[in-house]
């Protein structure tokens, strides 16, 4: 068993765990952070997508040790601090982005480092960028619809 | 101006919130005290006599509670089937038990042979693969048209053949059409594929059993879109636990298009090795074991003739089709290639006469069953597709050939050949919103610039309708279900004027939590967050058929709006008696109740505290409380209906095939909530277009799954999709239940495939390449390729 230590939406959290134990089982079995999901065992549906030192990760791709010492964002941690629904989530309530809800925190988490990277995407880019995210529910129409009007909320709170 | 609260307003999801922000319960977020983990050891050859299983390394290893075999399960019943169908010959079909582990025979790639349960789900996977299996393995049957065959291996020793049944519909109708082929204008045959799908919902299965010897009594959790249905066939037909010892809750269900409809092993594997292991059983799906575990889809091969005279009026239809059944009968599998199938196959038209034979065939494959549209898609691919080449054929217009054949208007009721009345539609209706949604005029043009650009433009448009709210209950009896098909609802009114309504659907993405309480907010002229649902817990709502075959609303909420009514009229005679007026001059209104002429009145919340604080209540007349329950079963099934068009662009050199647009006019009747009526539509069209063009299960000769996993089975993702212009304005409501509503969750993935096909047919003919007439889903590049090149 080995010791890891990481920050997770901003708090400190350790555990012990196997060698082989992913970074989603330790989010999921270990910290109970259960909006994580699993839809595949082949690294290509996206459930799993969280930020890892700022950067998408699919948490079914990385050991639980490989995230020692790292700066873990999970759904969990993207409302606002008065717990309302942050720019991103809103925008996919507002324009009915899920169904589900079962792929929605990878597509969430997607969405924002798209953003971080590209504020203003074209409909083709979010297409492209989604690639690693499947959704079996909304045939993507309204979740492109919800990045396109996150990034204008976004553009809109930046120019402010 | 839109409104926003009740029948009609686009309200936003309230169980977003919680998927948003990773507070959703699905199945495998449960955890209980004490929870052990299963894995399932399955089956990796197709067909296999299993000689001897030893255990003993794998019951020393680390962590293991106890293994089970099939022998563990000798004399407990299998997992049933809840659909007989009846053959053309009058015979009942051939039904094979289904054990909950394999005994003595492996059947399919995945078939559970042992199960260990274990401290942790690495243990118990590590312990399964420690089990030596002594097999023999068999030779597998796989092509349908070889397990029909004369001495052909029987997936099932005890039986005849591979034949499950040989069903004709409507058989005295057989002679004449035979007739009316033979003597027609034109005819126009098309053989097909209708390909093996896997529904995959983004969640895989979960099952958790828990058991309380104290009290007796056995919990599973599992993802279920009908816990009541698992509750009844796992404890009257598997496990023999009463109903009132059995709870089963499905939770938050992340997807179901179907494979969540039917009751498969691992539930009640869980829920026996609970009480037999004296802790909690937990077993969480891999997405590589539910390709092989979780029921398939589709899988049909079919011949189609299409008769006409002169003018393109369709006067016979006749269609053989060989459906694959798997190695098992699934839930509600004999249903799907008969009933939902063949009594579609008069579409939108007046087809006067119509034979409809389907051979159902066991193979060493998995199980297939009901995926979203169920035997509707396979009626409307090759009923739409054969139009198509008719048109062609005819040198007729494919919009032209269909509205000469349309039921028209004043045709309704419409009793077709094929045992079903129509109750409402008007197909040139949408047909004509089509041609504006889609701009069909302006295809020409959008062509030519698609030429300067080196691609093949194609239009492709075709109809649909489906018989959706499945019930009634006297009617598919006739057709051998072996359940009902009513569902109930609960309405409780809290003394403060709040309501929690227990319904028998359940929502798995369908926004039931807030398209309900629209219907009982608009009835009561209250808001809508005064109502919360309550659904997927057996324990705590009345009993519920659950939800597949676009059934929720005109069903269930039917009985909804039928105990909405009962609680006004006894909320009436409560307002009556505190304003001292007689029932009958009792208005409700607004969420006010007043007397007609006076200016009494008194509030909704009033009446409630009445009933649950009655000192001032008619006591003697009735009782105090305020909770009615009803439930519903409808006369007919609903008929949504519409048209479909779809733009492709082919480039010759690689046969790729990209959607440029996709327009949906549906007929749903009324529409509770528009917003998630049209994501339904999206989503049934993002299915459809992957069934044309990426998605294929495919066995290999031998029976190993070739396409078991994201890697090989093509999931349509956001950029092999557009954005859809969807419409469901020409609505004609249902007049057979309250809401006028007829269901709106299959039409995306019904309606869809052949308007894609057709539309590569077109592109390819605009090339030159007229010899092509058809091209199998998945129509992939080099299925294009071929066949424009012939190789």
């Amino acid at each position: 068993m080995t010791d890891v230590k990481m920050t997770v939406n901003g708090k400190e959290r350790s555990g012990s765990v196997e060698g082989r134990t992913l970074l989603v089982n330790f989010l999921r079995d270990d910290l109970r952070l259960t909006g994580t999901h699993v839809g595949c065992d082949t690294s290509q549906c996206g459930a799993c997508v969280v930020h890892v030192n700022g950067k998408a990760v699919k948490a079914c791709t990385m050991l639980a040790a490989e995230a020692d010492g790292a700066e873990v964002a999970t759904i969990e941690g993207m409302a606002n601090a008065d717990g309302s629904l942050g720019v991103i989530q809103q925008a996919f309530q507002d324009h009915h982005g899920l169904q589900c809800g079962f792929c929605t925190p990878g597509m969430v988490m997607s969405a924002a480092a798209l953003l971080a990277e590209n504020a203003n995407p074209t409909e083709q880019e979010i297409r492209e960028y989604l690639e690693g995210n499947i959704c079996r529910c909304t045939g993507y129409h309204n979740i492109v619809k919800a990045i396109q009007a996150a990034a204008a909320n976004g553009s809109a709170v930046a120019a402010e | 101006m839109p409104k926003d609260n009740g029948i009609g307003a686009s309200s936003k999801r309230r169980e977003d919130v919680r998927f948003l922000t990773g507070k959703g319960q699905y199945t495998d977020d449960i955890n209980v005290y004490g929870q052990t983990y299963v894995h399932f050891l399955r089956s990796d050859v197709a067909h296999g006599q299993i000689n001897g299983i030893d255990t003993t390394a794998a019951a020393a290893m680390p962590g293991v509670v106890r293994i089970f075999t099939g022998a563990d399960f000798e004399g407990i019943g299998g997992l049933p089937c809840g659909w007989q169908v009846t053959d053309r010959h009058g015979e009942a079909m051939q039904e094979p038990g289904h054990p909950v582990l394999c005994q003595g025979k492996a059947r399919h790639v995945g078939d559970p042979i042992a199960a260990v349960v274990a401290e942790s789900a690495e243990e118990a996977r590590d312990a399964a693969a420690a089990i030596e299996v002594d097999m023999t393995e068999l030779p597998a049957v796989i092509d349908m048209a070889a397990a029909l065959a004369e001495g052909s291996t029987k997936v099932h020793d005890d039986l005849t053949s591979n034949l499950c049944y040989d069903w004709g519909f409507v058989e005295e109708n057989k002679a004449a059409v035979d007739e009316a082929i033979a003597g027609a204008h034109h005819v126009t045959t098309l053989e097909l594929t209708n390909q093996r799908l896997v529904a995959n919902p983004m969640e895989p299965r979960v099952a958790l059993g828990d058991y309380n010897a104290a009290n007796e009594e056995h919990t599973l959790y599992t993802t279920s879109q009908n816990p009541h249905v698992i509750r009844l066939l796992m404890g009257a037909f598997v496990l023999g636990i009463p109903e009132h010892k059995l709870r089963v809750v499905a939770p938050d269900v992340g997807g179901g298009f179907g494979t969540k409809i039917f009751h498969y092993a691992e539930e009640a594997f869980c829920t026996f090795a609970a009480k037999a292991v004296g802790r909690p059983v937990k077993w969480t799906s891999s997405r590589s074991e539910a390709f092989m575990s979780d029921a398939h889809g589709r899988d049909h091969v079919t011949k189609i003739d299409l008769a006409m005279d002169e003018n393109g009026k369709f006067l016979a239809v006749r269609t053989d089709t060989m459906a694959n059944m798997g190695a098992y009968l699934s839930t509600f599998a004999p249903s799907v290639p008969t009933w939902l199938h063949g009594t579609l196959m008069a579409g939108n038209y007046t087809t006067p006469l119509i034979y409809v034979n389907v051979k159902a065939v066991f193979t060493n494959t998995v199980p297939v069953d009901a995926y979203r549209g169920a035997g509707r898609p396979e009626a409307t691919y090759q009923l739409e597709r054969v139009i198509d080449k008719a048109a062609r054929e005819m040198g007729i217009d494919p919009i032209e050939l269909r509205r000469r054949n349309f039921i028209q208007p004043d045709q309704y009721p419409y009793a077709t050949p094929v045992a079903v009345e129509y109750d409402t539609g008007n197909y040139e209706a949408t047909m004509a919103k089509l041609e504006e949604i889609g701009d069909i005029a302006g295809f020409a043009a959008r062509r030519a610039e698609s030429e300067a650009r080196g691609k093949l433009r194609g239009f492709g448009v075709n109809c649909y309708i489906e018989a959706c709210g499945i019930a009634p209950s006297n009617l598919v009896g006739q057709l051998g279900a072996r359940a009902g098909l009513y569902d109930a609802a609960t309405v409780r009114v809290n003394a403060t004027g709040s309501i929690s309504v227990m319904v028998g659907a359940h929502s798995h993405g369908q926004g039931h939590e807030t398209t309900f309480p629209q219907v009982v907010a608009e009835m009561l002229g209250i808001d809508e967050s005064m109502i919360d649902i309550v659904h997927g817990d057996s324990s705590k709502i009345p009993f519920g058929m659950g939800t597949y075959g676009s059934r929720s609303l005109a069903v269930c909420g039917s009985a909804m709006v039928r105990a909405t009514e009962k609680i006004i009229n006894k909320a009436k005679k409560i307002a009556a008696h505190l304003m001292e007026a007689a029932e009958g001059d009792v208005e409700l209104a607004n969420g006010q109740f007043t007397v007609a002429g006076t200016d009494k009145s008194v509030a909704w919340g009033d009446v409630t505290l009445a009933a649950y604080v009655p000192h001032n209540y008619p006591l003697e007349d009735i009782e105090p409380g305020l909770e009615e329950t009803a439930f519903y079963d409808p006369a007919n099934f609903t008929y949504p209906a519409g048209a479909y068009c779809c733009e492709v662009e082919v480039d010759p050199d690689t046969g790729k095939v990209e959607i440029m647009s996709f327009a949906a006019a549906d007929d749903f009747g009324n529409v509770i909530n528009p917003m998630i009526v049209e994501g339904q539509v999206h989503g049934g069209l993002a299915q459809g277009i992957g069934q044309a063009l990426l998605e294929n299960c495919v066995y290999d000769e031998n029976g190993q799954l070739l396409s078991g996993s994201y890697m090989d089975y093509a999931m349509p993702r956001a950029d092999d999709v557009p954005c859809y212009v969807v419409d469901h304005s020409c609505a004609t409501p249902c007049t057979h239940n309250p809401l006028g509503v007829k269901g709106c969750g299959e039409a995306g993935a019904i309606g869809s495939p052949p308007s894609v096909v057709n539309a590569v047919i077109d592109a390819l003919h605009s090339g030159g390449h007229t010899h092509v007439t058809h091209i199998d889903m998945p129509v992939s590049p080099s299925r294009v390729w071929q066949a424009v090149h012939g190789g």
